[in-house]
């Protein structure tokens, strides 16, 4: 490739009209050996774009990052609202079995209530049918 | 898809996304972090990517986008961008020292170019994307982008011609 085209090229590049195939024309001419003199701010430029592409991402893509983050915050948000759920039904239970209870010995307390009245009916009955007959 | 078809898809451009976000963030950790972030939400979105039909330009958007975004909530919070921790030790072949400075020089040149011009000549000169690509990626039209291009060849060539100029005396 002649300079002449070279600097035709070089014009069209600054113009930004260069197809890709020309461009790697320049590239090529500018990272070879002997560049003309009027020409060498190009070398920089075309030597750094080259040097640049070697640059390479070296880490794995990671396509699980935050998912067993989320699972384990999942796991604990159930695990959380099965305890709260188990601690309230045993509280419930707890004064449900209270209130029971105390219905419970409230009755208890009044069948006895009502039986004492009674007995006490009947002894006085009793005590009234002897004083009757010892009469 | 499973993982390692998806894995094999995104294969031949994972590096492209990542020197991209690079290009935009500056620092190696934030830019690893950025494509991360983009492949796992290709990834979540698997689904629809038999409908895209050209995956790697969409993955390019979905990191122009990403990083612009990034660059948007830092200037929020008032940081500033930690400035290149960029290697050029690393350059594996000789002329080292000449190398260097060379690459160097351009890559803070770009480093000043406005961010459309810095992804535009990233995804032409470096990439060698055609220009169709490059309007679907970035969203505009086949002339805006060649001037931007043209913008930002010649402002880095005119800074390396400055340079010179003045690296002679």
């Amino acid at each position: 490739m002649g300079l002449a085209n070279i600097e035709k090229l070089v014009i069209k590049y600054k113009n930004g009209t260069t197809s890709l195939e020309e461009e790697s024309i320049l590239r090529n001419y500018f990272t070879g050996e002997s560049v003309a003199a009027h020409l060498q701010e190009y070398v920089p430029m075309f030597t750094y774009f080259t040097f640049i592409k070697k640059e390479s991402f070296n880490k794995n893509v990671q396509l699980k990052i935050e998912k067993p983050r989320n699972k384990n915050r999942k796991f604990l948000t159930v695990a959380a609202s099965i305890v709260l759920l188990l601690t309230s039904v045993f509280f419930i239970k707890k004064e449900n079995d209270r209130y029971q209870a105390k219905k419970q010995f409230a009755q208890v307390t009044k069948g006895l209530k009502l039986l004492s009245i009674q007995l006490k009916k009947g002894e006085i009955a009793i005590a009234n049918v002897y004083s009757n007959q010892n009469n | 898809m499973n993982e390692s078809d998806f894995l094999k898809v995104i294969s031949p451009f994972k590096d492209k996304v990542f020197r991209l976000a690079k290009r935009l963030l500056v620092s190696i950790e934030e830019a690893e972090d950025a494509t991360q972030e983009v492949f796992f939400k290709l990834w979540k979105n698997k689904e629809k990517i038999s409908d895209y039909k050209n995956i790697e330009a969409f993955a390019m958007t979905m990191t122009k986008n990403f990083c612009y975004d990034r660059l948007k909530s830092k200037q929020a919070g008032n940081l500033t961008l930690v400035h290149t921790n960029y290697k050029g030790k690393e350059t594996p072949l000789e002329k080292s020292i000449e190398y260097k400075d060379a690459v160097n020089i351009v890559h803070s040149l770009i480093e000043q170019l406005p961010e459309m011009q810095k992804i535009i000549i990233q995804l032409r000169d470096v990439e060698q994307y055609e220009f169709e690509e490059i309007c679907d990626m970035v969203s505009m039209k086949p002339i805006a982008v060649r001037v931007a291009l043209s913008r930002a060849r010649k402002t880095v060539r005119n800074a390396l011609t400055k340079q010179q100029n003045y690296g002679v005396s």
